[in-house]
């Protein structure tokens, strides 16, 4: 009773606002926001005529930042439920969507497959709609390639799109130099793409880690170099152009074709419309990310699979078992950097035109975003993350130039409240099933 | 004073085996070795180089010099001569960590079919068979399972099979580490502490699991170990190292009897009735001097 009562109370001097403490909290974090604010916001560089520069001072939108922080910040405290971390089980909005998610993973696939499927044929349906979609895709099979190798090996690789690159490059020059198609290139692509992850394998196979990071992010800029500077090769920063776009079983994609061939609207007597085009190509990145998905999470379940996730856990164990870790890692990087090449092969056909400048760290940095963000070694969670990462800057354009600061919001957001990923649930990669018997 | 019955060969023989680290000598001329289906114990204070011993076994560490001859199939195979992680295989020798390394993310049944690796990893084709869903590789993966349930038996773990093996209680891990390296198919099983932190009820299940693994699958079990009750209570043969130099080896009532031992142990001075007392709390009688 004493002891109950005694609780109750220190409960309620808890829950009691303890308001000098809050007002002194929150000003201070008004005066962070404030001093970040001033230059950020507070000074705004424009052209004076004559090419020269003057600053005009925004000092009113500086007081609204630091009185939102003040705000907010005061908020957290008033309201601590909105302050507690999404890893203490099952208390956040997200933490329940995860468990939803693996409850519901089949009808939630299917639905997913259904809409994305359904998407260009939607009434709302557009363009630009058709295009971001496209874009989405690419991250997403871009993000299930990544996975492999940060997600189950753990072997933290910053210079993924360096192999995105590799693809890309293999078609535009075959097709330049060899007359190579979409369709005749892409198998290349994958195989160049893995020989260049196992090329980077070797010399890191010793490395783990931050070690490993920073020799990857080099491997990723010497790509790059590489393609910026051999230009009778790879055009330097004028890039190659007029890539080959995709046709449909032979059929291509324009308003009239040379003598002998069929275009895809006469072959079906359709009226010729540039978005045929648009909503093939869609589907061919749909298609390819699904083979991805489908090819991932089947080597997830084979011998190799549970080895990747076996080397992330502890090599030294790994060894002892008698598992090769140089055969672990290297197959871990080929497999990674195939299907980053046969993104980098899209991406080639899609835009039909590549050039360095469209394979630069932040690319890398996106992908590892989306992993990260998705949580570790969840499929579905890469398709959210990637559908976050890439539409929300997207939303966000309408804000202009605070466009990049609402995105960097988010992702603190999301890692403040689901520090391990958005939708983190490691499904077994295989069970028994034993029920404990009843005790 | 060693027990040498000259019809058997030894499984494993350790010649004259040294481990130098710069100027360290960890080992120092190390020469013994393991009887098949036989329990040796390698027993030492702390920094005796027990676990370096393993460690030279195992594949961790090259040797500075001396031998590590293995028997597998009437053949002589040299240890410091195969790649670490190839040991496993080609000489069936498998091993447990002082301190736990299980793959501590992956649920109990994983854990024990990522052991049968390379068999299945010859089944799936080089994932190709895998790929394909090909009958070959799925009546490997359920030999596998079985053989994962076969040991999950034995250790008590069926139930939570499908557990994360980081969730397991302590005991839990160890019993399942063991269980681990009896996967790989061993002939020679090195548990290195595997008592480490069991109370006196599971380090007592310990000794009937190991006991249980000698008799009915014919491994020989090298341990290193603190606990004298499991040391004295199973071991065929006890090993003990101190400052890296082999100073006694015998049976578990020659090795305690060793003046040696006790001074090793103890230091020069009432060595004998600590020594005696400590034997008496685990229930062993102490051996006439």
């Amino acid at each position: 009773m004493t002891a109950a009562s005694g609780l109750a109370a220190e409960n309620s001097a808890r829950l009691a606002p303890d308001w000098a403490a809050y007002l002194k909290d929150a000003a201070l974090a008004a005066l962070v926001a404030a001093l970040l604010a001033l230059p950020l916001m507070g000074l705004q560089t424009y052209d004076i005529g004559g090419g020269a520069l003057g600053i005009r001072t925004h000092f009113d939108w500086v007081a609204i930042a630091a009185a939102a922080v003040f705000a907010g910040r005061l908020a957290l405290r008033l309201w601590p439920r909105l302050h507690r971390r999404g890893d203490r089980r099952g208390d956040t909005a997200f933490a329940r969507l995860a468990a939803w998610a693996n409850r519901r993973l089949f009808a939630i696939t299917l639905a997913g497959i259904a809409l994305a499927v359904a998407l260009p044929f939607l009434p709302f349906s557009s363009r630009y709609l058709i295009d971001l979609g496209t874009t989405v895709l690419i991250y997403v099979m871009l993000g299930w390639g990544l996975n492999v190798v940060v997600g189950l090996a753990g072997l933290l690789d910053l210079g993924y799109v360096a192999f995105y690159a590799v693809g890309a490059y293999t078609f535009a020059l075959l097709a330049r130099d060899f007359g190579f198609t979409f369709w005749e290139a892409l198998p290349f692509s994958g195989l160049v793409a893995a020989g260049f992850g196992v090329i980077l394998g070797f010399p890191v196979l010793r490395l783990r880690g931050d070690y490993l990071a920073i020799v990857t992010l080099g491997f990723g800029e010497i790509i790059r170099i590489v393609l910026l500077n051999w230009s009778p090769v790879t055009g330097g920063p004028n890039g190659i152009s007029d890539i080959p776009r995709p046709s449909f079983l032979g059929l291509p994609f324009a308003r009239s074709a040379p003598e002998g061939v069929t275009t895809f609207h006469q072959f079906f007597g359709l009226e010729f419309s540039p978005d045929q085009r648009v909503i093939f190509i869609y589907f061919v990145i749909l298609t390819l990310a699904l083979v991805t998905n489908l090819f991932t999470l089947r080597l997830r379940r084979l011998p190799i699979g549970r080895a990747w996730e076996a080397l992330r856990e502890d090599e030294v164990a790994c060894r002892a078992l008698g598992i090769n870790p140089t055969n672990v890692k290297l197959s871990a990087f080929g497999i990674g950097a195939m299907l980053g090449g046969l993104a980098g092969c899209f991406f080639a056909t899609r835009q039909g035109f590549i050039s360095p400048e469209s394979f630069a760290f932040t690319e890398s940095a996106t992908i590892l975003a989306i992993v990260v963000l998705g949580g570790m070694g969840s499929q579905m969670g890469v398709v959210l993350a990637a559908i976050l990462l890439v539409t929300l800057p997207e939303f966000g354009r309408a804000f202009a130039e605070f466009r990049m600061l609402i995105f960097g919001a988010a992702m603190v957001a999301i890692m403040v409240w689901r520090p391990r990923g958005l939708l983190a649930h490691r499904e077994p990669s295989l069970r028994l099933g034993v029920r404990p018997s009843s005790t | 004073m060693t027990r040498l019955p000259e019809d058997r060969q030894p499984l494993l023989a350790v010649e004259h085996l040294t481990m130098r680290f710069g100027g360290l000598v960890a080992i120092s001329d190390l020469s013994f070795v393991a009887y098949p289906r036989e329990i040796t114990a390698l027993i030492g204070p702390n920094g005796a180089g027990k676990t370096t011993v393993f460690n030279c076994l195992t594949g961790f560490y090259r040797p500075s010099a001396g031998r590590l001859a293995m028997q597998v199939n009437g053949e002589s195979l040299l240890l410091e001569r195969i790649d670490g992680f190839r040991i496993a295989r080609q000489a069936g020798v498998a091993r447990t960590f002082q301190n736990i390394r299980l793959f501590a993310g992956m649920t109990v049944l994983e854990n024990l079919v990522v052991a049968q690796h390379n068999v299945l990893m010859r089944a799936s084709m080089f994932s190709m068979a895998g790929l394909l869903g090909l009958p070959r590789y799925r009546s490997a993966e359920r030999a596998a399972i079985e053989r994962a349930c076969h040991w999950l038996d034995k250790i008590g773990l069926t139930e939570r099979a499908d557990w994360t093996a980081g969730a397991l209680p302590y005991g839990a891990q160890r019993r399942l580490e063991i269980a681990r390296a009896l996967c790989t198919g061993p002939a020679l099983l090195c548990l290195d502490e595997p008592a480490a932190g069991l109370n006196p009820r599971e380090s007592a299940e310990l000794n009937e699991l190991l006991l249980a693994i000698r008799a009915e699958e014919g491994i020989t079990i090298l341990l290193i170990e603190h606990d004298m009750s499991v040391v004295m209570g199973i071991s065929d043969h006890i090993i003990v190292l101190d400052y890296g130099r082999k100073i006694a080896d015998g049976t578990p009532a020659e090795v305690r009897a060793d003046p040696n031992v006790i001074k090793a142990y103890l230091g020069e001075d009432e060595a004998e009735t600590l020594l005696e007392e400590a034997f008496a709390d685990h229930g062993i009688a102490p051996a006439p001097c």
